[in-house]
């Protein structure tokens, strides 16, 4: 298919562009098969908009006599209004952004044509390996291998080719358990807390049934990672009621019967549209600029979106409390162990590991527990808060992860080697980016779609230094300890560098942000003055004393 | 002293308000100024000062098979609760704190007894520190337009003024007398503020004496002489910051406001701030919920939306920015009253000026702008705060309010502020505590009949001690910013966690920003130090500095090392629902967890003002649930 098909108009002139903080500025508007651009033509190319179609959420159109308005709701969660004189023209435009910001081809998506105007010092895609990360887990122990029991995506189509499995489990048993486990998603290792020995893993749900169905390879599997004579914790991110009805559909949970060494906990988390809605409304409240404060809070919270922010953190602060504290291992899933699972295992390691704090170690977290482990990004991505679609598997579940990591950030500022814009960009690009990484639902799709070699990977482009000094944060000083947030809602706050971002001028907040990178950075300058100096001086000093004693 | 029938009690147990650790044992004592609480349980010596003054209320709550509950609720916003072993002592303590806390002569209070060792000469430097006339000069008064007049010196046009004032040149003393006489409690329009370039100014008031229809020549003179003193502008606003309905309703008592027809040209305007009871019952709204035992999200929201303590934050800000938007941008004089013009108009003034002139926004400015609209005009601190045994219905957190139309302006704009959070809390600490004398009384009369300047000590050059740590490192200096325009919409105020849970560090950020750039800043002075020592010893030295760092200082490094900020590092309660049945009616181990007994010793940087605060579980809960597993097997 050609885009200029879908084109019908690929220019109009005397386009009247409205968006936050900018006046008015009139141009001209083009549409590429990506791109929709307005320019002014002015010298600057400050007046520009670049705006990606995949990038679009939604549009509006309203007419007042010939003129005609295309409202455009944007994934970011930004507002733009073109005002387009001529009715066809306009009606033309506005299909075509529709059709352009709906492909329904993936390789026709932007990262299959975007060609980078950088040099690719690193190649994103061999960046984060199972094979290394494996290799730091052999370090510290030997009770773990690589299987590759699902290299042809058969035992598992969700998991990627190598998983970490406890060494005595062979590939057999493997197949086995991965039939007794919804999607075949059988327990993994998701992290080893180097302190005590103790263990994550992740899975679906087991496949009971009404009948209590049983796979003692099941168990076998778990078991094998408790030491002699402790027990696990097996957290359930359904709550009981959710879980026992799970049943009926051929899931369930881990009986006790059945699993003696194992206490389970259910932590309920919400899942699949009930966040989309919650992210909907949340967005209308902040949008809505004539409400006054009691209107305002009741909406924040009827849109319970917070409340998601403290049951999930809850979650994994439990999850990493078992770890830490109890000095125990732990399980967890939920029902397809895609979604509220991996919000609860990636943030108990950021509680848990300062790796995942830093920039590379957060990178590997979101390849490794995310990426690798095959949440539905395409899926879940789809649309953002201003879809109406409603389709049910459409849900904001790495963004509320990404909310809990800046909450996190907040109550740990010197923690993180990242800064807030590092997760804002992370928002970004898992709705709408030039880059490949986050498209398909997993690993097995993403082979097919050959995004390794036809698309450019998003930590090529951060990892460069240029960019990567923009996401770093001035106050980082690592710190090895486990941290522990506080969930109690006077902690929890609105992510304002996202819900506010196109709402108010943050204008007084960056400089302030510059401020605090100009003192640490004149002391960091002034320490090296004074070692230099202080070098110099000892050099004279033995200098002096070598000439003293010839 | 007399009011201490126990000075010590053994065995008193501290609890821990949001988790359910286990709670501190230790001893309290109860001197003739603190109660003082020292934790036993704890490997480091941890001490909590309650100041007497700073008791709001005393209760005995009901008989525990642990002991006999005592809870505290502090005007800081502590909260503390103890439990007693003795129901005796318990009472004894009780007894001893109602009267403590509420002493009934002036001559009781803190100030009267507190003496720092100084030379008596620092004493009355320290009252000269802020001086009035200063802060008029820099306004540029006295002028063609304003003079400051001691028309009040005998308090014969208002009582609960200053001697000194500031009214139009062209207001003859006929005028002020007469415009005294139809003005609520004689306060008279006076200059609060002159916004230099325009000529545009911030005057106060109380309400007219208007009923339905009564007029005063000389009062329409006053307001006319206020209008003509900026000649930039035909007109001037007239604001009420009451309800209009209030208004309305104190007509009928013979007060009221301004009628437009019989003022020239004046514009007369509503803007709808609570009076002090409204707000009273806000702020006991809001700290229920701050101290409701752990609420859901949706628990908080709905009680901070309940307690309609925002809104009002917000209607005060909203007051303050049309005043400073009308000065600013209309060139317009303004004259501002409430009822008796002591609360509402005090918080309306001093936040315009904050927001229109940058020196308020500095460490000295700030204690100005508090000394003039505050003090010297007569808001009555000891009765809003209730210093004294009194009437309850007259305390009301006006004060509290307007620090926090503050804070809220530092939260947008973080580099316009000389001072930091700090300083706003230990001002607010200091106005309850009666520790000094500038807060005593209600107006400068009063002041003077306590011999407050001459017996008690003033508060400013005690904080001026301490600016070190009350500085903001982010300020970017005087003429950075000028007047500010603050976004007033509902998602631009933010619930004060710093202020309303302060004493709950659980619930704070554990990584402290302001502390880590202090501490920047002071290291940033050392290495200049060390720079220049460096470079002096090395005079023959004209090349450029090699830039690359040096390993080889250690001693520089490690002391950089050791200045890492301090952490509260454990985890909470995160387990706190009620158990899930399982189908065969038994319930699921949702499991408490226990925390490790090898905490690090990271509390130990809390100091002794503070509340022992960290979160984790607790051994009664884990005691419980093994009896509960015991009954279900």
């Amino acid at each position: 298919m050609e885009f200029a098909e879908l084109i019908k108009t690929p220019r109009a002139d005397n386009v009247v562009l409205h968006r936050p903080f900018y006046p008015a500025v009139e141009g001209t508007l083009c549409l590429t098969g990506h791109h929709l651009i307005l320019s002014s033509r002015r010298q600057d190319n400050s007046e520009e908009l670049w705006l990606l179609h995949s990038n679009i959420d939604s549009i509006e159109k309203r007419f007042v006599g010939s003129l005609g308005t295309i409202i455009i709701k944007c994934k970011d969660l930004r507002i733009i209004q073109l005002d387009i004189p001529g009715m066809e023209e306009c009606l033309n435009i506005a299909s075509s952004i529709e059709a352009l910001s709906t492909l329904d081809s993936v390789t026709l998506m932007y990262p299959f044509f975007y060609r980078p105007m950088f040099e690719v010092v690193e190649d994103g895609w061999h960046s984060f390996l199972p094979e290394r990360e494996f290799e730091l887990l052999s370090s510290v122990t030997n009770e773990w291998r690589l299987s590759y029991v699902n290299k042809e995506f058969s035992v598992c189509p969700s998991y990627p080719p190598a998983v970490t499995v406890p060494k005595s489990i062979d590939d057999e048993a493997l197949r086995r358990v991965a039939t007794f486990r919804h999607g075949g998603r059988f327990p993994v290792l998701s992290y080893y807390h180097k302190k005590n020995g103790m263990v994550m893993m992740r899975s679906s749900q087991p496949l009971t049934g009404t009948n209590g169905r049983r796979c003692k390879e099941d168990s076998a599997l778990i078991n094998a990672t408790l030491r002699a004579g402790k027990r696990g914790y097996i957290i359930d991110t359904r709550s009981l009621n959710v879980a026992q009805q799970a049943r009926a559909k051929g899931g369930g949970f881990e009986q006790e019967v059945q699993y003696p060494q194992w206490r389970r906990i259910h932590k309920s988390v919400e899942r699949y549209n009930i966040l989309q809605e919650s992210l909907i409304k949340l967005v209308e409240a902040c949008n809505d600029q004539s409400h006054n404060m009691d209107r305002w809070l009741s909406k924040l919270e009827a849109s319970n979106w917070l409340t998601h922010i403290k049951e999930i953190l809850t979650a994994a602060c439990l999850a990493a409390q078992c770890i830490d504290r109890e000095g125990a291992s732990v399980l967890v899933h939920g029902t397809e162990g895609t979604d509220s699972t991996l919000q609860i295992t990636s943030l108990a390691q950021i509680i848990l590991d300062p790796r995942c704090r830093t920039i590379r170690g957060f990178e590997a977290l979101i390849e490794r527990e995310w990426l690798q482990a095959g949440h539905p990004f395409q899926q879940r991505c789809a649309q953002s808060a201003y879809s109406n679609s409603k389709q049910k598997w459409e849900s904001p579940v790495f963004f509320l992860f990404l909310d809990c990591v800046w909450q996190t950030l907040r109550q740990f500022p010197c923690s993180f080697e990242f800064n807030g814009h590092f997760l804002i960009m992370l928002f970004e690009n898992a709705y709408a980016s030039q880059f490949g990484t986050f498209l398909g639902n997993n690993e097995s799709e993403r082979c097919k779609l050959k995004l390794p070699q036809k698309t450019m990977s998003l930590w090529s482009w951060v990892n460069q230094p240029y960019e990567l000094s923009k996401f770093k944060n001035p106050l980082f000083e690592a710190n090895s300890l486990v941290i522990w947030p506080s969930v109690a809602p006077q902690s929890l706050q609105l992510w304002e560098g996202v819900f506010l971002r196109w709402n108010r001028s943050s204008k007084f907040l960056d400089e302030a942000c510059e401020e605090m990178n100009n003192i640490i950075e004149y002391n960091k300058e002034l320490q090296a003055k004074v070692n230099a100096l202080r070098r110099q001086l000892a050099e004279l000093e033995t200098d002096d004393g070598m000439q003293e004693s010839s | 002293m007399e009011h201490i029938t126990t000075p010590k009690v053994e065995n008193v147990k501290l609890l821990d308000r949001y988790t359910n650790r286990k709670p501190a044992n230790g001893t309290l004592y109860l001197t003739a100024t603190h109660l003082i609480y020292v934790d036993a349980s704890a490997e480091v010596r941890k001490e909590t000062w309650i100041l007497h003054h700073h008791i709001a209320t005393v209760e005995k709550l009901p008989l525990t098979t642990s002991g006999c509950p005592l809870l505290i609720h502090c005007k800081n916003f502590r909260v503390a609760h103890f439990v007693i072993g003795h129901e005796r002592d318990c009472h004894e303590v009780y007894t001893s704190l109602l009267k403590l806390s509420q002493p009934v002569k002036p001559e009781e209070l803190y100030a009267f007894s507190y003496n720092p060792k100084m030379p008596k000469d620092n004493r009355e430097i320290g009252w000269k520190l802020i001086d009035l006339k200063v802060d008029y000069q820099r306004m540029g008064i006295p002028n063609d337009f304003w003079e400051i007049t001691d028309a009040n010196k005998d308090y014969e046009v208002c009582n609960t003024y200053p001697p000194e004032i500031v009214v139009p040149k062209a207001a003859n003393k006929a005028t002020v007398l007469g415009s005294s006489k139809f003005r609520s409690r004689g306060r008279i329009p006076v200059l609060s503020y002159l916004y230099k370039e325009n000529n545009a100014a911030i005057c106060r008031c109380s309400q007219p004496l208007s009923g339905f229809s009564a007029r005063c020549l000389e009062d329409e003179q006053m307001l006319q002489a206020i209008r003509q003193a900026n000649p930039g502008s035909p007109f001037m606003y007239v604001v009420d910051t009451r309800p209009k309905l209030n208004a309305m309703a104190n007509r009928a008592a013979g007060k009221g406001y301004e009628n437009e027809d019989n003022y020239d040209n004046i514009r007369f305007k509503f803007i709808g701030i609570e009076n002090i009871h409204v707000m009273r019952s806000s702020l006991q709204k809001l700290l229920e919920v701050c101290e409701t035992k752990s609420p859901s999200m949706s628990d908080f929201l709905t009680g901070l939306e309940n307690s309609g303590w925002l809104r009002h934050i917000k209607a005060v800000m909203d007051a303050g920015v049309f005043l400073a938007k009308a000065v600013k941008e209309e060139k317009a004089s303004v004259l501002v009253h409430c009822s008796d013009g002591w609360d509402r108009t005090a918080q309306v003034c001093s936040l315009a000026s904050l927001l229109l002139d940058p020196f308020y926004r500095t460490f000295k400015g700030l204690m100005v702008l508090i000394e003039k609209e505050w003090i010297a005009m007569g808001h009555k601190f000891s009765h809003r705060c209730g210093h004294l045994d009194g009437d309850l219905k007259e305390v009301s957190p006006v004060f509290t309010q307007f620090t926090e139309c503050v804070w809220q302006l530092m939260q947008q704009f973080p580099c316009a502020f000389e001072f930091n959070e700090r300083f706003l809390l230990e001002i607010h600490d200091h106005v309850y505590s009666c520790q000094f004398g500038n807060f005593l009384g209600t107006c400068h009369r009063e002041r003077e009949a306590l011999k407050i300047f001459e017996k008690t000590h003033s508060l400013w050059p005690f904080l001026l001690q301490k600016k070190q740590e009350f500085r903001n490192p982010l300020y970017k200096g005087f003429t950075a910013y000028k007047e500010l325009k603050p976004n007033t919409l509902p998602f631009s105020f933010q619930f004060w966690c710093g202020m309303y849970n302060r004493f709950d560090k659980g619930m704070h950020p554990k990584q402290c920003v302001l502390d880590h750039l202090l501490n920047c800043m002071s290291q940033k002075m050392k290495l200049e130090d060390s720079a220049t020592d460096l470079e002096n010893k090395l005079p023959f030295l004209d090349g450029p500095l090699p830039d690359e760092v040096c390993s080889l200082s250690k001693i520089v490094n490690a002391s950089v090392e050791s200045s890492k900020t301090p952490m509260l590092n454990t985890p909470q309660d995160y387990e706190s629902e009620p158990p899930a049945l399982l189908t065969n009616g038994a319930i699921v181990e949702e499991v408490d967890i226990m925390p490790s007994r090898d905490q690090k010793n990271k509390e130990n940087f809390v100091n002794h003002h503070d509340l022992p605060d960290l979160h984790s579980t607790m051994e009664v809960i884990e005691s419980d649930a093994k009896k509960e597993k015991l009954q279900y097997q």
